[in-house]
């Protein structure tokens, strides 16, 4: 490996990570497409911070740029205070608009500078190691790894300082208030680092990518575990490895970094909902058969003990009726009485009448929290 | 879509009788599940013709959930639905809905006149719009809920018991037989709950059949005449001097509700 | 005046303002539907998905035809909104979330296809990067004929089953329990839907088209409240929006025209907001500061009352200074006593004190019977 393909996997890494622990409270606080909004938005911010500096490389841009993702938040909030438009249509009305603003303001007034609007949604990563931080003549490595190196532990810093009240206002926000703590300056603070992340990682694979990390590993992780902090360190293994599988893949292509990092991410996510033990869509059915006959026995059982001792049970405690009255088809309704047979749930007499068991009793009524 | 009942007239009260011998309703061994956790359990209920039937039970009891499996609005597990003795997916045109007033958003761009002529989709059929006769209908079901001058109101602007009038002139403009209802009287002011009493007795003097899920106990004996108390099982049904006794309502409500196997989503450590 | 002439004579203007006004038309017609059933970033999704199935469409066929890649965009937009309701429906994961994963992992999908393209000895590709931002400038009358024909199927469907639509938005359930088969009706919606965005996206692009789709119904909305109205506003005001943005871009220099539609869009949105009767915000301001000066003049009047009952007379001054005190400091209190004197019901004496008249006694003890809410 090159030394630049290191620096450039090394920026990747970091820009997922950056993106991804921030990303597990957008999605658990359901604001996973502000995340679309910020990352379109921030654009504005860059290209006033441009106006008002000149120069592309200020830090100024980071903090005009991450101003305006709390700017958005701020707008989407107003527009749904009015209650004349719900949450949903604010976000649609609210980025866009700006975005627009930026993109006119860019052909209009900063067409001969390098901002190109395509970098915006690709990002240039392979670039990225040629912008290189320099101090008192020695190389220090690409400036991208720095600055997102940085936004990085800002975010790590936030997270560890603030999880206590990260965590309560996630997922109870009535306690929260009730304990003291503003929500509102959480929320604020916390949409601040997300436009701080998003323009960071903007610069080095735009737009696009900066959502599907934010969003795609952290949801991957969220079927992986029940644990928030098992949650987070999988959602920051699963970007980092998206941003490799990405990066190999796009050079082997010769394809956009950006968008095969992307793919990536949402390959992890598709691998997370097919086999993902437990909530994935694979063992969810295999569960779900288990359980229907498990489920079926239990209804047999009670289907048997109310009928029990009443004139109809002759009738409906057999084999032969559970087609008709449960609506299950003949070989199921064998299976599932062979099975509580195996478990001696019932005994089937000779002239096919079905008889529960004590233990099998003691099941149905365990079940329905009956006492007699 | 469903068949067009051919035939609407009043039977004169003997040969009602013969009539009352098929359940307006009829529900064997039902059972429903929500991810594999157990609702309603193995349910047999018989609504017969032409009462005005409760179901009462306490949250998370299934009584909703019944509602809808009867309507065939959520999948069951087993058990099926007899409407005048023929199966629901045959029977629909003789069974008018009324959901719970939550199940909508009142800010939706329609008027009063507009959300009862909906009732009278469902025999439209597809493509064809709604005309003259609709809106006719429509009006005269309003007529019977005493919402008349508020035909052309938005609906956003109606307080509670005016938004529950809608929803019944809705039902009662479909010439049902049957009304399905999901709490009624939930958050109405006394004179729409006496107006509403009022037009469910009188549906009943026509022969038509009621069955509404009831939120208020006490109520139970002055309003209905059937009651079903319901716990995920059912604990009793019949008429309500008989069945509606301290015994089976301490049944049905100071039973534990059976827990559902497995957690609710969204729960971290 | 020249701009309406270069409207009608102009071949780029007059393809431009009419493709761009039909596209208006109908996603402010769809849109309607969007916004109301609460699915207005399920058409930002769409679009951003739709980008690989453009690519690929040209991959597959070799043609940049629009009609083609208009198919894609639709087959990749509709396979997108499947994967949305697949993972809502089995997993945990919240309805936003999954919109977010399928917009950007197939946009980034779609953009590592297009860099692909890029590496072909085909360098044909390089038209297919106006759907990013939408490049309406190169629309064709031929562009123009698939939008305004798609889109006219688009809106005949939804005039076909409006009442089917209707009660889809409204009350889902009920439908069903009428007898439609309203998972179905879904299903005919959201492709119409997905064409409605699949045709803009070639002049306001995959980024912007998500505005096209919410503001035009979000400005009907605040003007009538009722739905056929909303509908037809909301094509108004799309299709408005669409030729005034490709008005202006083509007056102005270097100013793309896609951005252009979108910020006329939103600037009928802000505006209906202010001052659309009844729902205005302006009108809502004024009426409140007219229901509070009311308000207060009636407690000023109030005040003036109980004085002139301690005073034993009705021609007994009073100081604006006392009547400040009871009025709890508030300094509107001349303002109140400039109203009640026009209405007659207080007058200011010489010396600069005010007091009550007869007809202002007669009206504080009316509203004192009545009760000081009516």
């Amino acid at each position: 490996m090159t030394p630049i393909e290191v620096e450039i996997q090394a920026i990747a890494v970091v820009v997922a990570v950056s993106c991804a622990l921030p990303g597990v409270y957008l999605v658990l606080r359901r604001m996973a497409l502000m995340s679309d909004a910020i990352s379109h938005t921030v654009l504005l911010g860059i290209v006033l911070a441009f106006f008002v500096t000149g120069d592309l490389a200020s830090p100024l841009l980071i903090f005009g740029a991450a101003a305006t993702g709390v700017l958005t938040v701020v707008l989407v909030e107003t527009l749904r205070r009015t209650r004349l438009v719900r949450e949903d249509a604010s976000i649609g009305l609210v980025f866009p608009a700006l975005f627009s603003v930026a993109v006119v303001l860019i052909a209009r007034f900063a067409g001969s500078v390098h901002l190109d609007t395509d970098a915006v949604l690709l990002g240039e990563l392979a670039f990225a190691p040629f912008r290189r931080l320099r101090a008192g003549g020695t190389d220090l490595g690409p400036m991208s790894l720095w600055v997102m190196g940085g936004i990085l532990l800002l975010n790590i810093i936030f997270i560890a300082a603030l999880y206590k009240e990260l965590k309560v206002t996630t997922f109870d926000p009535a306690l929260a208030a009730a304990l003291g703590f503003s929500p509102a300056l959480l929320h604020y603070g916390f949409m601040s680092v997300v436009s701080i992340t998003a323009v960071g990682a903007f610069d080095a694979v735009g737009s696009v990518l900066v959502v599907s990390l934010m969003i795609a590993p952290p949801a991957a992780a969220y079927l992986l575990s029940d644990r928030l902090p098992t949650v987070l360190v999988l959602s920051a293994a699963l970007a980092a490895m998206s941003a490799l599988g990405g990066f190999w893949a796009a050079w082997l292509a010769d394809a956009s970094i950006a968008g095969s990092m992307a793919t990536f991410a949402g390959g992890t996510f598709a691998a997370a909902f097919l086999f993902a033990p437990g909530r994935g869509v694979i063992a969810q059915a295999r569960r779900r058969s288990r359980q229907r006959i498990d489920f079926a026995q239990l209804m047999l059982a009670i289907h048997l003990l109310n009928h029990e001792g009443t004139p109809e049970a002759d009738e409906e405690n057999r084999e032969a009726h559970l087609g008709r009255h449960l609506r299950w088809r003949p070989e199921f309704a064998q299976k599932v009485v062979r099975r509580a047979e195996g478990r001696a749930w019932i005994v089937r007499e000779r002239d096919g009448l079905l008889q529960l068991t004590e233990p099998g009793r003691s099941a149905a009524r365990r079940a329905l929290s009956v006492e007699v | 879509m469903s068949v067009r009942a051919s035939e609407r007239t009043r039977a004169p009260r003997v040969v009602e009788d013969e009539v009352k011998q098929t359940a307006a309703i009829e529900v064997n061994d039902l059972t429903v599940a929500y991810r594999d956790a157990p609702v309603l359990w193995d349910l047999d209920l018989t609504v017969p013709s032409g009462v005005l039937m409760a179901i009462v039970g306490p949250n998370g009891a299934g009584k909703t959930t019944l509602i809808k499996a009867i309507l065939g609005l959520v999948p069951r597990a087993a058990g099926e639905v007899r409407v005048y003795g023929g199966p629901y997916s045959e029977q629909r045109n003789l069974v008018a809905y009324v959901p719970q007033r939550g199940s909508v958003d009142w800010d939706f761009p329609t008027s009063v006149l507009d959300v009862v002529m909906m009732g009278r989709y469902g025999t439209l059929g597809w493509l064809r719009r709604a005309g003259q006769r609709e809106r006719d209908a429509a009006m005269a079901a309003l007529a019977k809920v005493d919402m008349v001058d508020l035909a052309s109101r938005q609906i956003s602007q109606l307080s509670g018991g005016q938004q529950q009038r809608v929803f019944l002139a809705r039902a009662l403009v479909q010439d049902a037989r049957i009304y399905v209802m999901d709490e009624p009287f939930q958050g109405v002011d006394a004179k729409t709950e006496r107006a509403i009493v009022t037009v469910l007795q009188s549906l009943r003097e026509a022969g038509s059949t009621v069955v509404a899920v009831h939120h208020a106990l006490q109520t139970v004996p002055e309003y209905f005449d059937w009651v079903a108390l319901l716990n995920v099982r059912l604990i009793a049904s019949g008429p309500v001097a008989e069945v509606f006794t301290d015994e089976n309502i301490r049944r049905t409500y100071g039973v534990p509700v059976p827990r559902a196997n497995g957690t609710a989503a969204g729960d971290m450590a | 005046m020249e701009l309406v002439r270069d409207l009608f004579f102009d071949y780029t203007l007059r393809t431009v303002a009419l493709g761009a006004g039909c596209l208006g038309a109908v996603s402010g017609t769809l849109g309607t539907f969007a916004v109301l059933r609460r699915q207005s970033l399920l058409g930002d999704a769409i679009s951003h998905a739709a980008l690989p199935g453009i690519v690929l469409a040209f991959l597959i066929t070799g043609s940049k035809d629009t009609l083609v890649l208009v198919l894609g965009a639709a087959v990749a937009g509709w396979i997108g909104t499947l994967l949305v309701l697949s993972v809502t429906r089995a997993t945990r994961i919240p309805e936003d979330s999954a919109l977010g994963i399928v917009l950007s992992v197939f946009f980034g999908f779609g953009l590592v296809l297009l860099t692909y393209t890029q590496t072909l000895p085909t360098a044909a590709q390089a038209g297919l990067d106006r759907f990013l931002f939408g490049q309406a400038a190169t629309l064709l009358m031929r562009d123009v004929v698939v939008i305004a024909g798609l889109g006219a199927i688009a809106v005949l469907v939804v005039a076909l089953f409006w009442k089917e639509f209707k009660l889809l938005a409204f009350d889902r359930e009920f439908g069903a329990s009428i007898g439609f088969p309203m998972r179905r009706v879904e299903v005919l919606l959201t492709t119409v839907l997905v064409v409605a965005i699949v045709v803009g996206l070639q002049t306001v692009g995959v980024v912007l088209m998500a505005a096209m789709v919410v503001a035009p119904a979000a400005a009907a909305r605040q003007w009538t409240d009722a739905l056929g109205s909303m509908v037809v506003l909301s094509a108004g005001f799309g299709a408005l929006a669409g030729v005034s943005g490709a008005v202006i871009s083509a007056s102005a220099q270097n100013v793309p025209t896609g951005p252009t539609i979108v910020l006329a869009a939103t600037v009928f949105v802000l505006a209906s907001m202010a001052f659309a009767p009844r729902r205005g915000l302006v009108w809502e301001a004024v009426r409140r500061r007219r229901n509070r000066r009311v308000i207060r003049a009636d407690a000023v009047l109030e005040d003036l009352y109980e004085l002139a009952g301690q005073h034993r007379g009705v021609a007994h001054g009073h100081a604006i200074a006392v009547l400040e005190t009871m009025a709890g400091g508030r300094r509107d209190v001349r303002r109140s006593l400039a109203k009640l004197q026009v209405r007659g019901l207080a007058v200011a004496q010489e010396d600069g004190t005010w007091s009550i008249t007869p007809a202002g006694l007669e009206a504080a003890e009316r509203r004192g019977r009545i009760g000081a809410d009516s």
